[in-house]
């Protein structure tokens, strides 16, 4: 027997008070976006709103109805909750989900391959400024540069053969152990697991030159690599 | 089949429209068959440097929305006839290019000639992506200073997501064009110097234009540099970019600042 352990994304509902007009601007959302919902992970926040065991059961009834199915809660105490609904969750870490402007050419599927989520992305073309790449799989390499005005955001670490001119931020699924490399260190911003470092904050001996960057605690070590 | 390009750049007064004018002309005068078309609707300039602004009569905007048609809407040029030009109206605005119409025409314009060169406008808005829509090589316009490389590079990124060939999963041509280049600024670091914005841009280079006089004349005159000064160091700049084009092999020449005796002799001439 085995267990191994699995990430997804999901989507954090935040109900706010008072309910009922939360719900219809939920009405309204779902008439514009119909079938936003459907077939993906929700976590249900409470953290914004206090209600009774019995109003959270009803809450998640009202949900469901509206074909959300809440994966999991959030922002409550175990002892609030009646029995039969959706487990407590802790330790959940907010990701940023934006879609990028499709610098990641889509390849054509292979039919027989089986399906597996790739663990890497290689970039071979540079991640232009205003362009925003977005792989919280794993690690991603950038054989050109990361311009100014762009960013690159990886659930591992971050590999650039150029220059880092705009933003590089490593290990944003929570991975204190993700590094980012480079040729060439001119960035805006570099962030590993939510601690960051401006260019300001950067020894200016190291800009222009071939950099690692990783966390020691809760410290963000930069050294030249040559 | 007419191949499409778009002259581009993210900013503006970089020199976009002088390029188009003056690399189409190069391009004519070497038995090519060019349409030149503005898509700045509402601030037309295209028509003013080719010196045919009293000789617009009907528009492309007119042409999409069926009130002329495109041959009475073209504008043969006087001096070089394998030169056209199709004019932006001045009296409308951007909204006024539809999606479909802009296809319609382009495709038209491909089966008249063997160059159809669009002159987008400034910015990233729906004038400069449409501009860019059905081009199959794009020229990026760019002058030696980080803001304008900026914007480049901001603009391939477009090319690359927004255009039709990428859509398709083909990959668009792209050219980077140095204009206004100052070598003795460039050399006092006053200004980013050419393996710079090549290695920021990394795309391949289609010529240097060098910062002059007689590129800013031209344009007053409504006259392209290679028809009105044809010797000048501007035109051969032009000239040899629009080999490139074609598919010639020219060597590149960096302009260095290196006077020659006559320059040092009459040195501080006014830049």
């Amino acid at each position: 027997m085995r267990f191994r352990g699995r990430s997804f994304i999901a989507f954090a509902l935040t109900p706010e008070p008072p309910i009922a007009n939360w719900l219809a601007e939920l009405d309204n959302w779902r008439r514009d976006s119909p079938g936003f919902f459907a077939g993906r992970p929700i976590v249900l926040d409470l953290s914004a709103v206090t209600l009774s065991g019995h109003a959270i059961a009803h809450l998640v009834h009202e949900l469901a109805a509206r074909d959300i199915g809440i994966m999991g809660l959030e922002g409550v105490e175990a002892s609030q909750l009646e029995p039969g609904l959706p487990p407590l969750l802790k330790g959940g870490r907010s990701a940023t989900a934006d879609e990028s402007e499709a610098p990641v050419r889509r390849r054509p599927a292979l039919a027989e391959v089986p399906r597996q989520e790739p663990t890497s992305l290689l970039l071979d073309d540079p991640v232009r400024s205003g362009q925003s790449v977005i792989f919280l799989g794993g690690d991603v390499t950038v054989m050109g540069s990361i311009g100014s005005g762009a960013e690159v955001v990886a659930g591992g670490s971050i590999h650039v053969y150029g220059a880092i001119r705009g933003r590089a931020m490593a290990g944003a699924n929570g991975n204190p152990r993700a590094r980012i490399f480079c040729r060439r260190a001119e960035p805006e911003l570099l962030a590993i697991d939510g601690y960051y470092r401006t260019s300001e904050d950067i020894d200016s001996a190291l800009l222009g030159r071939p950099i690692q960057a990783r966390l020691e605690g809760d410290d963000m070590k930069i050294t030249a690599l040559d | 089949m007419a191949k499409v390009l778009v002259v581009t750049s993210g900013k503006g007064g970089v020199g976009k429209t002088t390029t188009t004018a003056t690399l189409g002309a190069a391009l004519a005068q070497r038995g090519q068959r060019v349409v030149l078309v503005d898509f700045d609707v509402g601030l037309r300039n295209l028509d003013l440097v080719l010196g045919a602004e009293r000789r617009v009569v009907f528009d492309f905007i007119n042409v999409i929305q069926g009130v002329a048609k495109l041959s009475q809407a073209v504008i043969r040029d006087k001096r070089v006839d394998t030169l056209a030009l199709l004019p932006a109206s001045q009296t409308r605005d951007k909204d006024a290019l539809t999606e479909e119409g802009v296809a319609r025409v382009i495709g038209d314009l491909r089966r008249m000639c063997d160059w159809v060169i669009c002159d987008s406008p400034a910015g990233i808005e729906r004038g400069a992506i449409l501009a860019m829509r059905h081009a199959d090589a794009a020229i990026i316009v760019t002058n030696p200073e980080i803001s304008s490389v900026r914007d480049s590079d901001r603009i391939i990124g477009l090319l690359d997501a927004k255009t039709v060939k990428a859509e398709k999963g083909e990959r668009i041509e792209k050219y980077l064009l140095i204009a206004r280049y100052d070598a003795a600024r460039a050399s006092r670091g006053e200004m980013l110097n050419v393996q710079d914005i090549l290695e920021i841009l990394s795309i391949p280079l289609l010529g240097i234009i060098p910062e002059s006089d007689e590129i800013l004349r031209a344009s007053n005159l409504g006259c392209p540099v290679t028809l009105s000064d044809p010797t000048s160091i501007t035109a051969r700049a032009y000239s040899d970019a629009a080999r490139r084009l074609n598919g010639e092999e020219v060597e590149m020449l960096v302009p260095s600042d290196k006077k020659g005796l006559m320059g040092k002799l009459f040195g501080r001439r006014a830049a």
